[in-house]
């Protein structure tokens, strides 16, 4: 996989291109990419996964949100080249080929969701939280997605959603 | 948006990182968390030529007691680490209290202590409760490696004291003098969003006297502010309502708020006095004592 930009225009001298190798949703990958190349655009443009939303590109609403190495950020607040040797999660990595990941699951039970923009950052953001405190109030889930912006439900949802998430993953653990 | 282009290293040791800086001159910039200086250079506010990311430097993510009692903070060590440090939370009341309220969880993820006292933000709230504490940055170059109080760290608004070739490899907390109280209280009009008003608060006491206080006020003015007469109040005698009073008024007094969009400068004062009250009556030196919570809030309302 290769990051390319083409239309340089007036800029076509040399650049310097850094070859990095990382993982997603764990599939080895390699890109070539400018070092100014931001993480979302690694993942919406040269790995092709679109379920990473650009929204407000000014680290405001986390609709960009991945995991990287296990931790929730976001992906337009990052260097691509800065996942060299690294592990990025994206929602693609949520499911597995037959079934939905209990935080999906949760956010369908729930209706955690009106025009879905948001929701694959703050399915990320769920999972972080979950990973690091499995039985959650809803105190905490409020703060935990509380980077993350949604425009349409008022959150009520969202927060019974991975409320839901945290009973399925316990019941299954 | 995307930055203007750049040369990116990332070095694995800091005597690399600190050649590559020497070698960039002041066209060089240290990438750390980055949840400050990538924002920056997507809106061409800065495009630095070289990027030295430290990342990948090891041993820097730290934070730990030393035996004399201070706190060591690496470069590295992100905001989250600190929200959810077991150490802070019976040690370092101030810093506990601040650290859940750093930006947003995603960010806190990322973006580093260290990385903030260098942004020199007059809203960042790392600088407010570091001064509170006395504490200090630790920068190290080509020429070895020298502490520099927070108190000089700062020269104006996103400006420090680091030399081109420097790195700050450490902030530290002095060790106490006696029992830590305190906290750190901020109204954002909501999470993310640049403090309208941050009080940080730092005592220590011995008996029932205050041995040590600080007092700093963010984004109330164009610099981290130092309520060093506030604090003097405080020191060397018991929290009573009075010295509570005496504190909260000298601290709103030193504050230079500008009416904005967050509130007028009136109100922001206010919340000044309101919160260096309400931290210093929350404490437990003050609950034993004559300082009630209620009295004194009501005197402050």
């Amino acid at each position: 996989m290769a990051m390319v930009f083409d239309d340089l225009g007036d800029e076509a001298e040399e650049f310097p291109v850094r070859k990095i190798r990382f993982a997603i949703n764990g599939k080895k990958k390699m890109a070539e990419i400018e070092p100014r190349l931001l993480l979302v655009d690694l993942i919406r443009r040269g790995a092709e996964l679109t379920g990473t939303h650009r929204g407000c590109d000014t680290t405001n609403c986390g609709a960009c949100t991945v995991l990287v190495d296990g931790r929730a950020i976001k992906s337009c607040t990052m260097l691509a080249v800065q996942v060299d040797g690294r592990e990025v999660t994206t929602v693609e990595g949520l499911a597995s080929a037959s079934e939905l990941h209990p935080i999906q699951e949760g956010f369908r039970q729930e209706h955690g969701l009106q025009c879905g923009f948001c929701t694959p950052g703050m399915m990320m953001a769920a999972k972080d939280l979950l990973d690091r405190n499995p039985d959650p109030t809803e105190e905490d889930v409020r703060w935990a997605l509380s980077g993350n912006l949604c425009r349409c439900t008022g959150y009520q949802n969202i927060v019974k959603s991975v409320l839901w998430a945290a009973e399925k993953l316990k019941a299954e653990a | 948006m995307f930055p203007s282009r750049f040369r990116y290293e990332a070095p694995r040791s800091l005597d690399e990182a600190i050649g590559l800086l020497r070698d960039g001159g002041d066209y060089a910039k240290v990438l750390a968390g980055g949840q400050s200086l990538v924002p920056m250079m997507k809106l061409r506010f800065a495009s630095p030529e070289l990027i030295v990311d430290i990342n990948n430097v090891p041993g820097l993510d730290y934070h730990r007691a030393d035996p004399d009692g201070s706190l060591r903070i690496g470069a590295l060590c992100r905001h989250a680490d600190l929200e959810f440090s077991g150490l802070l939370k019976g040690t370092q009341p101030t810093m506990a209290a601040a650290a859940p309220q750093i930006a947003d969880p995603l960010v806190r993820n990322r973006g580093t202590l260290v990385g903030s006292l260098c942004h020199a933000d007059p809203q960042g709230d790392w600088a407010s409760v570091m001064l509170a504490l006395g504490g200090s940055v630790i920068a190290q170059g080509p020429r070895g490696r020298r502490a520099i109080p927070l108190t000089e760290f700062v020269t104006g608004p996103f400006e420090n004291v680091l030399e081109h070739d420097e790195i700050a490899v450490e902030a530290v907390v002095p060790p106490t003098a006696g029992a830590r109280a305190g906290g750190y209280l901020k109204l954002e009009r909501r999470v993310g969003d640049f403090a309208t008003v941050g009080v940080a608060v730092a005592i220590e006491t011995a008996g029932d006297a205050v041995v040590r206080a600080g007092i700093a006020l963010t984004g109330v003015g164009g610099s981290t502010i130092g309520a060093t007469e506030a604090a003097a109040a405080l020191a060397g005698k018991p929290l009573t309502a009075s010295s509570i009073a005496e504190a909260a008024e000298l601290a709103a007094s030193v504050a230079r708020p500008r009416t904005d969009h967050r509130g007028t400068a009136e109100y922001k004062r206010n919340l000044v006095r309101v919160f260096v009250t309400r931290i210093l009556a929350g404490t437990p030196t003050a609950n034993a004592g004559a300082a009630g919570t209620e009295e004194v809030t009501e005197r402050a309302a």
